[in-house]
């Protein structure tokens, strides 16, 4: 993998100076990153397409690195150049041919009502594969599953309440069968691109470092308890907001064009909220949710359930 | 598509595409060839979600930020038509700055959203990718015709595609506060009005988005296509085509950018929201979903129904299936055609043409010719944030109304999705969701069979196609794709 230092210390500090960089991502383990490249495997369920277009935004690295050194995307629907049984055969080989070392990343979440029949993915030799049970076999035989989104992680809209699919977590998924591959959760509706590939290189350095047993342990070492890497979801929102001060004075704004104040009146769920989007921001650095309106609390289990109505003090 | 099919004895075979990959969703195609060209086909979307259902009883100020979360491709357009038709529901008259900042908004997804169908869901149908996974494997006869030159080039772009489309959603969210999924748009207008600061910032990165689209998209879609001649013959379909409009022109959203219109059996007629239903009988729905407009209409899956075969319902006007997207807006709008379309299809084609439909039904209609209405759009707009939005707004001046949920209502919005026509309905009660009904452009190109019989779109628009290796039916996803499904 050819990450210069450069780049991976800036894919881990938020993009206003001064944050500085975050103690576990030693510099001096990056140069070791030369030779592991996995091989990952990106399935869809239930969702937008949003986390894989998030992912598209990765500045540093750059997303076409990572396509090309970093990792081997060996099956991702919506950039892959395969498609029908070209693509599902090679999916089901590499993963053949790398059980037990492969990684798979999950986006959506899964429909178990109707035997999984709300959400098909593919066809080979004209049997039809559910995300149900695609997700059971994917991840069975993986090193480790990463779910990117707060679909995959927790459910996320497909899972709320009014749902009629049965729709759940990939998380609860593989609990309920007894599937025991270490999960990370990167939630987010979407996520952050820094927050999927900073935890992916995390990962990939971790077991380049310590081999596989020992790698995948540093990286459960880092999960809160909700299964989010610390690293990006270990602050809370509210707390490092920079109308905090106002909150603390009883100064909120009454409409969402009132930059001065605090935007808890207008339904702002930052207290309730656990990353690290008040100092990274998004695209680029150019904004982000609370700047622009209030934060939807995206990131976490109970969204949106819980965070609705998103603009009602909560 | 195993390569084993062998032909039945009256000499039809047939193959399935699942997933047909680069798009957004998840979709299969079924279809019979017979003497090498497809003579049916079926499509089946495998995916449900019941929005609909999600939505009720929330309040309604909700949907813009839930609906989005529908296409992580074109989110703003989904909040578009949610903001839309709450506008409507809570009967507010929006500031002509809010109206600018959310075309502002929705204009640089567009770009976005183009570059992003071209280059990287579609331009590996055209393009040989770099030898690793994920750009292969590939189909045994990939059909990839372009010179060991230009399809370097075609590379670098793709890459360079990238970081534009980037910048687009940095565009995006300098007023919307992030993309995927704005938080910027909301019932009465924007949340952020803009500053001289951040309108500067805007200005600078479409700068290079513009010159991208302008000296390379452009250019790069007629070069591709005069390699590719023979995809303007495939992929025709109905030629019925729809738009709702879109861009809003002035405050009373009389006039828009791009026409609202409909072109029915070679005649052009005015719009008529009115003659819009859904049709389900080869749906998984239940049949009491059927005949509905949208602000009748009931979403309940029924996944056991004999000779259902999608999750998509058959949208129709006026019982026809139309297609929607940039083709259908630039037949129904017919604009100039860029310079420098206008230079290659005479030096590149040999076709003398000015307006948009100078191209003729039957180049218009077709695969290439989808792409090619793309590329002219993405001028378009460019065009517009140019030369107008960027001038009529102004720093510092309101771009938000307040108003309140009222207690029982119903609004609908109508926009323009890149990929199509798109329709949110909400009937409010007791201040709360009562009904929510949902029609994107997906609904219009990639529905199956109505309740009359006829096929969707796109599954029409496979009839006659080309497959003379079945074991790589690459025409097949090809003509898909060209949809922007
Ligand atoms: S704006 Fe939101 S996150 Fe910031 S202080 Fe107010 S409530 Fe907390
Ligand atoms: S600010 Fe809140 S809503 Fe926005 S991305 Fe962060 S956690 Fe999600």
């Amino acid at each position: 993998m050819s990450l210069t230092r450069r780049d991976f210390v800036k894919l881990c500090t938020g993009t206003v100076a001064g944050f500085g960089v975050s103690q576990m991502f030693n510099p001096s383990v990056v140069q070791a990153l030369e030779k592991f490249v996995p091989h990952v495997f990106w399935i869809q369920g239930q969702g937008c397409t949003g986390c894989s277009v998030s992912l598209l935004n990765s500045v540093h690295p750059s997303i076409a690195k990572v396509l090309l050194d970093v990792i081997t995307l060996d099956f991702h629907p919506t950039i892959m150049g395969s498609e029908g049984e070209v693509a599902w055969g090679h999916m089901t080989d590499v993963a053949k041919e790398q059980k037990g070392k492969y990684i798979v990343i999950f986006e959506g979440s899964v429909p178990v009502a109707e035997n999984g029949h709300y959400c098909i993915l593919g066809e080979k030799d004209g049997k039809e594969y559910t995300m149900l049970e695609t997700t059971l076999e994917m991840a069975k035989n993986a090193a480790v599953v990463v779910n990117v989104g707060t679909c995959a992680a927790y459910g996320g809209i497909p899972a709320a309440e009014g749902n009629v699919t049965g729709s759940t977590s990939v998380t609860k998924v593989l609990a309920d069968n007894g599937i025991k591959t270490p999960v990370v959760n990167v939630p987010g509706c979407p996520p952050h691109p820094d927050w999927m590939i900073g935890t992916l290189v995390y990962a990939i350095n971790a077991i380049e470092e310590k081999g596989l047993e020992g790698g995948l342990g540093e990286v459960v070492k880092i999960l809160d308890s909700e299964g989010r890497p610390t690293p990006f979801f270990g602050e809370n929102i509210h707390d490092n907001c920079p109308y905090l001060s106002k909150f603390d004075e009883d100064e909120f704004s009454k409409v969402f064009t009132d930059k001065e104040n605090c935007r808890y009146e207008l339904g702002c769920k930052g207290p309730s909220a656990n990353a690290d989007c008040f100092k990274r921001k998004w695209n680029g650095g150019v904004n982000w949710c609370v700047e622009n309106a209030v934060c939807l609390g995206c990131v976490e289990p109970g969204f949106p359930d819980e965070m609705s109505p998103f603009y009602e003090a909560g | 598509m195993s390569k084993s099919s062998t032909p039945a004895k009256d000499g039809k075979i047939k193959i399935a595409i699942d997933p047909v990959s680069r798009i957004e969703g998840h979709l299969k195609a079924e279809v019979v060839v017979k003497d090498g060209k497809v003579v049916d086909a079926w499509l089946s979307g495998g995916m449900y979600r019941g929005f609909e259902n999600i939505l009720v009883g929330r309040d309604p100020r909700d949907a813009a930020q839930l609906t989005q979360r529908l296409c992580g491709v074109c989110p703003t357009a989904h909040s578009t038509a949610a903001c839309l038709a709450l506008d409507d529901a809570c009967d507010v008259k929006i500031t002509k700055n809010g109206r600018v900042t959310r075309n502002l908004i929705f204009g640089a997804n567009y770009l976005q959203s183009h570059l992003l169908h071209f280059y990287h869901l579609a331009a590996l149908d055209f393009v040989r990718g770099p030898g690793k996974a994920p750009f292969v494997p590939r189909f045994d006869q990939p059909d990839l015709r372009l010179d060991e030159k230009t399809n370097a080039v075609a590379v670098d772009q793709y890459i360079k595609a990238l970081e534009i489309r980037r910048i687009c959603h940095e565009m995006v969210a300098l007023f919307g506060g992030k993309m995927p999924h704005i938080s910027g748009q909301v019932v009465g207008g924007t949340t952020e009005i803009p500053t001289k600061e951040k309108l500067a910032e805007y200005a600078s990165r479409f700068k290079e988005v513009r010159k991208f689209v302008a000296e390379t998209y452009l250019p790069t879609v007629y070069l591709i296509g005069s390699v590719y001649k023979d995809l303007f013959k495939i992929g025709g379909g109905y030629k019925n085509c729809m738009s709702y409009g879109v861009f809003p022109m002035d405050e009373e959203g009389t006039k828009t950018l791009i026409d609202s219109g409909v072109y029915i059996d070679g005649k052009d007629e005015k719009f008529n929201p009115a003659l819009i239903k859904e049709f389900v009988k080869y749906s998984w729905f239940e049949d009491s979903c059927s005949d509905l407009h949208p602000s009748k209409g009931k979403t309940i899956p029924d996944v056991h129904k004999e000779g259902a075969y999608s999750f998509i319902k058959a949208s129709r006007y006026n019982k026809k299936p139309v297609e929607v997207g940039p083709l259908a807006r630039m037949w129904i709008h017919n604009p100039e055609l860029s310079e420098i379309g206008k230079k290659q299809l005479k030096d590149l084609y040999g076709i003398k043409a000015v307006k948009f439909r100078d191209l003729g039904e039957d180049l218009a209609f077709s695969l290439m010719g989808r792409h090619v209405a793309r590329a002219e759009e993405a001028l378009i707009v460019a065009d517009a944030i140019n030369d107008t939005w960027l001038k009529e707004i102004k720093a510092g001046e309101d771009t938000y109304v307040e108003s309140k949920v009222p207690v029982t209502g119903e609004g609908i919005g109508f926009t323009e999705a890149p990929r199509g026509s798109l329709l949110h309905y909400i009937n409010i009660q007791d201040s709360k969701v009562a009904n929510y009904q949902l029609m994107p452009a997906t609904l219009w190109n990639t529905n199956p069979r109505d309740d009359m019989g006829q096929r969707g779109p796109v599954e029409e628009a496979l009839i006659g196609c080309p497959v003379p290796d079945t074991g790589s039916p690459v025409d097949i996803s090809r003509i898909i794709r060209s949809f922007d499904p």
